[in-house]
């Protein structure tokens, strides 16, 4: 099964959902104020937020008034193009050695997408250790060991309630002494609003640029596809405290569409590196924005 | 939060625009109304309850009376607390009691809502008042979850009954006969997160609720949830026929639309939320007075409660008595401490204060809790007769205390000079208020 093909099936659900009201949408319709009426409809009931509804709705009809496209259906592609304009970035290769942080609220799945990442990069044949930095929630560091298992990957653990920093520490030791190619950092749940939580994550993000500079060191904000327009402050806020360079769009196998990630793309041009769409090892992909949009369309 | 301010800094705003003006048009209202709208959208309401929203609010404040009364914006702003108010349901609501124990509440949800932290919120609640809960780890997939629920059981001091990754209709069963030999009269059950369209796992959570009749039916819901809340709960809803539902991580900045669209949808009850990190982090909900929080009218009935839960009445009568005497000594200081850290989030407390909540957006005013614990540490080295006269610690005592706290001169300087200032002004405040004014606690 090709990518496209993977991304599909497992956006089933969110396809459905969203490809059902498109496509009476774009059917044998004429582009008046009604039609413009209810896409508003679809794309703020999306999550898209009223931002970015708003910034797709005015380029999409300024286009169509541009082209003279009055019919619908020939809209259709136009729509397409535009939505994946706004969520369509170039993402740098990895380079190795390579340091992922995750970080987020509590319960979007972080220590679930750890897992998978670990599996992602033993797949391509790179050396991986996992540094269970979340020594808050319990048993969080039992259940990144289950990951670290199934995927056949080292793991560094404290005991709970230990300084998650020194965990850290300890696998990017580990790391340099074994020449690990990746080392994946799981952090605790925190809310966006707990400042104390919140700097602790910082103080964990400076032992990784203190001591492994020569890194390629990349933070990802995990997100649960069912969040609605909250999910802007949460990266506002965790990229305030360590510069987030991308997003892990969690649980798209539910029938939230994520379209959040527009109004996050609108507002902080932070792009979407990675999809989970199931709870199976490997059921985390590269997110493509052409594939995300089409498979939201067929 | 800059940019991102919450549903009632929006509503503030939009209604102290209406505050300035005596009379309004109807036009100003609707141009009101459009703002609500986006305000309600950006807090994740669903798009059919604003739409039904605004317009039962618009019918109401567009007619004759609003309109020509000396106060429209006031009028206004009641309109929509009222049906704020109204979408959430008219009253609280409490745990129902089975005739023959055990009663048994089941956890349901999607995955990471926050449910295994739930189970143990509400059986401490359960057992501050008087009942033995047990918790029955039916969370067969998620890994660790069973550890998790033995973590949380064993800080809620409760006892955890779990039987491995089984069936859950067999733990059902063993749990039901523990609990008769453990003599647990309430049974809270964990289950798996799962999604509302994965067929194969709702018929697993229906089979128990077949088989096992639970009292209540508890959908745990994340207040963060966007415009799918609606679908969610609809489709538990349809499944479990729920009995209420409860509202997880409310101490976040979320604007918690998602209890609106929920109510609305479904029309059951939403009878607790979560809010916050620890295990007393639970209160009932109550959705007048969430309507106030989020209208930023402040939440002064939740502040009362949770200071009378703090502190008991002789306590406080005792306390003002101290502070009318200027007999107010560091171990009263102490115990305070104490009352204010069991009062929970500090910021919170203040949010509810009418008034405040807008204010204190944007502000730092998170209560340090390492610098509560220093304090704590300097006053614990001191001796007694130091506590009661902080007036005799003078050069060589101070070098003792700080040694003995860890400390330096300058922390044990500042706390004595915090006290002092803090003994003066409630002396002042307990004098002035001595006819009439009476303290909250």
């Amino acid at each position: 099964m090709g990518i496209f093909g993977k991304i599909a099936q497992g956006l089933k659900k969110t396809r459905d959902a969203f490809a059902k009201k498109f496509y009476s949408l774009f059917t044998g319709r004429k582009l008046d104020e009604d039609f413009y009426d209810e896409l508003e409809g679809v794309l703020l009931s999306s999550d898209l937020g009223v931002e970015a509804t708003d910034n797709i709705l005015s380029e999409f009809k300024e286009e169509c008034f541009r082209r003279r496209i009055s019919d619908a259906e020939d809209a259709k592609d136009l729509l397409r193009s535009i939505m994946a304009d706004t969520i369509d970035y170039d993402i740098e290769p990895y380079s190795y050695p390579l340091v992922i942080l995750v970080a987020g609220v509590n319960g979007v799945g972080k220590t679930t997408a750890l897992g998978k990442l670990a599996r992602f990069f033993k797949d391509k044949g790179k050396s991986v250790v996992l540094a269970a930095a979340d020594t808050f929630r319990a048993a969080a560091g039992e259940q990144l060991e289950v990951w670290a298992k199934r995927s056949d990957v080292r793991i560094i653990k404290h005991e709970e309630g230990s300084d998650p920093a020194a965990v850290v520490f300890d696998a990017i030791s580990s790391a340099k002494a074994k020449g690990t190619d990746v080392v994946l950092i799981d952090t605790a749940g925190r809310l966006q609003n707990k400042k104390n939580l919140m700097n602790e994550l910082s103080k964990i993000n400076r032992v990784v640029e203190r001591e492994y500079p020569q890194c390629d060191y990349r933070t990802y904000i995990v997100i649960d596809a069912t969040t609605g327009q909250n999910a802007l402050s949460q990266v506002e806020a965790f990229d305030e405290i360590i510069d987030m360079d991308g997003i892990i769009l969690n649980k798209l196998d539910g029938t939230a569409k994520g379209g959040v990630v527009f109004a996050i793309s609108a507002e902080r041009e932070l792009p979407v590196v990675f999809v989970g769409v199931g709870e199976q090892v490997d059921d985390l992909l590269e997110f493509n924005a052409r594939d995300f949009i089409d498979a939201l369309f067929e | 939060m800059g940019a991102f301010s919450g549903l009632s800094d929006r509503l503030s705003h939009i209604f102290s625009k209406l505050r300035d003006k005596g009379k309004l048009t109807e036009l100003e209202v609707k141009g009101a109304m459009r703002e609500v709208r986006i305000a309600l959208l950006e807090a994740d309401v669903n798009l059919g309850v604003v739409k039904q929203f605004v317009n039962s609010v618009s019918e109401k404040a567009v007619g004759e009376q609003v309109l020509k009364s000396l106060s429209p914006a006031q009028q206004v702003i009641s309109i929509v607390n009222e049906e704020l108010t109204a979408i959430m349901g008219g009253t609280s609501s409490k745990i129902a009691v089975a005739d023959k124990p055990p009663t048994i509440i089941l956890m349901c949800g999607l995955q990471g809502g926050g449910k295994t932290t739930m189970c143990g919120k509400l059986a401490v609640m359960l057992r501050k008042q008087g009942k033995k809960p047990m918790l029955v780890a039916c969370d067969v997939y998620r890994p660790a979850a069973i550890k998790q629920l033995q973590v949380v059981g064993k800080s809620a001091d409760v006892p955890v009954f779990e039987m491995g990754q089984i069936d859950p209709q067999k733990i059902m069963r063993g749990a039901l006969k523990e609990a008769e030999t453990k003599m647990c009269d309430t049974l809270i059950v964990d289950t798996a997160g799962r999604l509302h369209i994965d067929n194969q796992l709702m018929d697993e959570i229906a089979g128990l609720k077949r088989n096992f009749h639970p009292d209540e039916i508890l959908l745990v819901v994340d207040s963060m949830t966007g415009q799918d809340a609606v679908n969610v709960a609809k489709a538990f809803n349809d499944v479990m026929d729920v009995t209420g539902v409860v509202l997880t991580k409310l101490d976040g900045d979320t604007r918690g639309g998602a209890a609106l669209s929920i109510r609305a949808v479904t029309g059951k009850p939403i009878k607790f939320c979560g809010t916050g990190e620890k295990l007393s982090d639970i209160e009932v909900f109550h959705p007048d007075r969430m309507a106030s929080r989020i209208l930023g009218m402040g939440d002064v009935l939740t502040l009362i409660e949770k200071a009378q839960n703090a502190f008991s009445e002789e306590e406080a009568k005792e306390m003002q008595r101290k502070m009318r005497e200027k007999s107010f000594t560091l171990d009263d200081y102490l115990a305070q401490f104490d009352k204010m850290k069991s009062m929970g989030d500090m910021s919170q407390v203040l949010g509810m204060i009418p008034g405040l909540s807008g204010k204190l957006k944007g502000q730092d005013v998170s209560v340090d809790e390492g610098k509560l614990e220093q304090n704590k540490a300097i006053i614990l080295s001191m001796t007694k007769a130091e506590r009661a006269n902080p007036d005799i610690i003078k050069g060589s005592r101070k070098k003792r205390i700080a040694s003995g706290s860890g400390t330096t001169i300058q922390d044990v300087n500042i706390l004595l000079k915090q006290f002092t200032q803090a003994r003066d002004m409630m002396s002042r405040m307990s004098n002035m208020g001595r006819r009439g004014f009476k303290m909250p606690f």
